[in-house]
């Protein structure tokens, strides 16, 4: 397993593909963080109070994981949808027939450069929003346990998007369907599906359920959360949901992807 | 050491593999070898643990590949050029895979100076030719050392130069006792690298033996021409001889099967027969090889089919 880890660490580090999605996640987050905070500090035009101090900050920090998932879930999904867009699945099996092993390589070093991610997203919300925060609202609170604790755990839960793209990749190892699988679902369907449900009495507490919500239930905030779209499960649980969607899909995809003839 | 015992696959209808047995031996180059989807890649894949057979078995050294602990250290395989990720360069290829062979950095960077890649190390492997590939192809399956080596088509796309460097390189891994089992879809390719074939077609085993057993069956006939026909056709019968009649523009001609033109010139003039035209024809190992593969166009054949459709 160890030289399994190693290999995988490789395929990663040798290629571009994941340190340009880090970049343009770092750009884009610092970009929202800057927007967002921005926002948090004007005065609505109605009257109604500005959303303000620790609210604003978390919605603000957590941003990586409300907004930015896309990026470490794409890079993981890619990691796997790669090896068979390039054929290379065939040395990877030659060198370790064990399938189970190849997987398992891959969930876990996904997890690590997810944590990459986490951090370098984390980074860029919290340095773009921050100094506005400070300047213009009600302060920083970069030394609060309440935001320290969500903030910390946002970068838990961007690595751990990483890892349910692995298991996305093995569900879906056509690297064209599965980046407009991820990409439709995250940006579109995944965001009607939760508006549509929360607005259905009887549906609300599906709407918990999905997997954007429970990544917000496990860091304790989010961005859709803090606009209003539902109730959150409790923390443990709604991380159990998380984790359980990754690994649902790793095992449907080793019985699928994995267990066809290599051709 | 590499073992096939009724090998069989089945895609839907089609069977790719058919009931396909046969031996490699150490010590010697095999060629394994047939047209264009005859099964080879199939036979390989299944041989390496990739594709699961519908029945039968494929092991080397007595286990199958995935029973094998650290296979690459056993066997050394490549199946096709196109297996790399275009944006790592050659040596960070080599480097992902060396961890589960177990060697160290140095080792990759002494193979690509063995397969004449040393200068292109550093650039990805998307800007390499075909020939540059079938070499780092070749590197990975020399990480572990191993004793067994499975090449698909390692000649596609090198120069002829290369091609003579790939067959000085296995015959001097066969020389060193390793079981080097080579695939092809040309004869001519691998002739001068082999000592054994194992040919297919149509996922069946059509021959298996070492080449000199092949060229036995090269058959050989004489073309003979004479202005009268009927006299040299009864040479031809009292001689025994099968023949095809080739008689064109009012020319007298015999194709004589399994002959000497020396034979049918003595016979002839014996018999006071004259004779405008003798040729020895021989037949092309290759052409050997087509044959037994079903790629040539023979009349006799097409013939035979048209009559079992009429009966």
């Amino acid at each position: 397993m160890k030289a399994a880890l190693i290999s995988e660490f490789r395929k990663w580090t040798s290629t571009r593909l994941w340190w340009i999605l880090l970049i343009v996640m770092a750009a884009y987050m610092a970009f929202l963080g800057v927007v967002m905070a921005f926002s948090m500090t004007l005065e609505p035009a109605g009257g109604g109070p500005a959303v303000g101090g620790v609210d604003a900050a978390l919605t603000v920090y957590t941003l990586g994981n409300g907004l930015g998932y896309v990026f470490p879930l794409l890079a993981g999904a890619m990691s796997m949808t790669a090896e068979f867009r390039y054929q290379t699945i065939t040395p990877s099996l030659l060198a370790d027939p064990r399938r189970n092993v190849f997987l398992g390589a891959k969930l876990v070093a996904a997890v690590v450069i997810g944590l990459a991610f986490g951090v370098v997203g984390t980074l860029a919300s919290v340095a773009g929003g921050a100094p506005i925060l400070a300047w213009r609202g009600e302060g920083a609170f970069l030394s609060d346990g309440d935001v320290l604790v969500p903030v910390l755990l946002s970068v838990v839960a961007i690595a751990l998007w990483a890892f349910v793209g692995v298991g996305v990749g093995s569900l879906i190892p056509n690297q064209v369907a599965a980046i407009v699988v991820v990409l439709a679902f995250t940006q579109f369907v995944e965001p009607i599906l939760r508006l549509a449900l929360v607005s259905v009495d009887a549906l609300e507490g599906v709407a918990r359920f999905l997997p954007i919500a429970a990544s917000e239930a496990l860091v304790g905030a989010g961005t859709y959360a803090s606009l209003g779209m539902g109730e959150l499960l409790g923390r443990v649980p709604g991380a159990l949901v998380f984790l359980a969607y990754g690994l649902l899909f790793a095992v449907i995809g080793r019985w699928t992807t994995l267990r066809r003839d290599i051709t | 050491m590499i073992s096939v015992q009724n090998l069989t696959k089945t895609f839907g209808s089609v069977r790719a593999v058919d009931d396909l047995s046969f031996d490699v031996r150490p010590g010697v180059v095999t060629g394994f070898l047939g047209p264009n989807g005859a099964g080879k890649t199939t036979t390989l894949r299944m041989l390496l643990g990739l594709v699961s057979p519908t029945s039968g078995q494929a092991t080397i050294g007595g286990k199958e590949y995935a029973a094998i602990p650290q296979p690459a250290r056993v066997v050394g395989a490549a199946l096709e050029a196109a297996s790399f990720h275009p944006g790592r360069t050659g040596l960070d290829h080599l480097r992902v895979f060396a961890p589960q062979v177990g060697v160290s950095d140095q080792r990759c960077r002494e193979l690509l100076d063995m397969v004449g890649l040393a200068d292109a190390a550093k650039r990805r492997v998307g800007g390499y030719s075909l020939g540059m590939r079938q070499r780092l192809a070749l590197a990975t399956t020399l990480l572990g050392d191993p004793p067994v080596l499975i090449l698909d088509e390692p000649a596609n796309g090198l120069d002829p130069g290369g091609i003579r460097w790939l067959r000085e390189l296995l015959r001097f891994f066969a020389g060193q006792g390793r079981t080097v089992l080579v695939s092809s879809h040309v004869l001519s390719e691998v002739q001068q690298t082999v000592d054994d074939v194992v040919i297919i077609a149509q996922g069946r085993l059509v021959h298996a033996s070492p080449l000199g057993d092949l060229a036995a069956q090269a058959s050989r006939h004489v073309e003979v021409v004479s202005p009268t026909g009927e006299a040299l056709k009864a040479v031809l019968d009292a001689q025994g001889w099968t023949y095809e009649v080739a008689s064109r523009d009012g020319v007298h001609g015999f194709r004589v099967s399994d002959v000497a033109a020396a034979q049918v010139g003595a016979a002839a003039f014996a018999a006071g027969v004259e004779l405008h035209a003798l040729t020895q024809q021989e037949v092309e190992l290759e052409d050997v090889f087509l044959q037994l593969t079903g790629q040539t166009q023979n009349v006799a054949h097409v013939g035979d089919a048209t009559q079992e459709v009429a009966a």
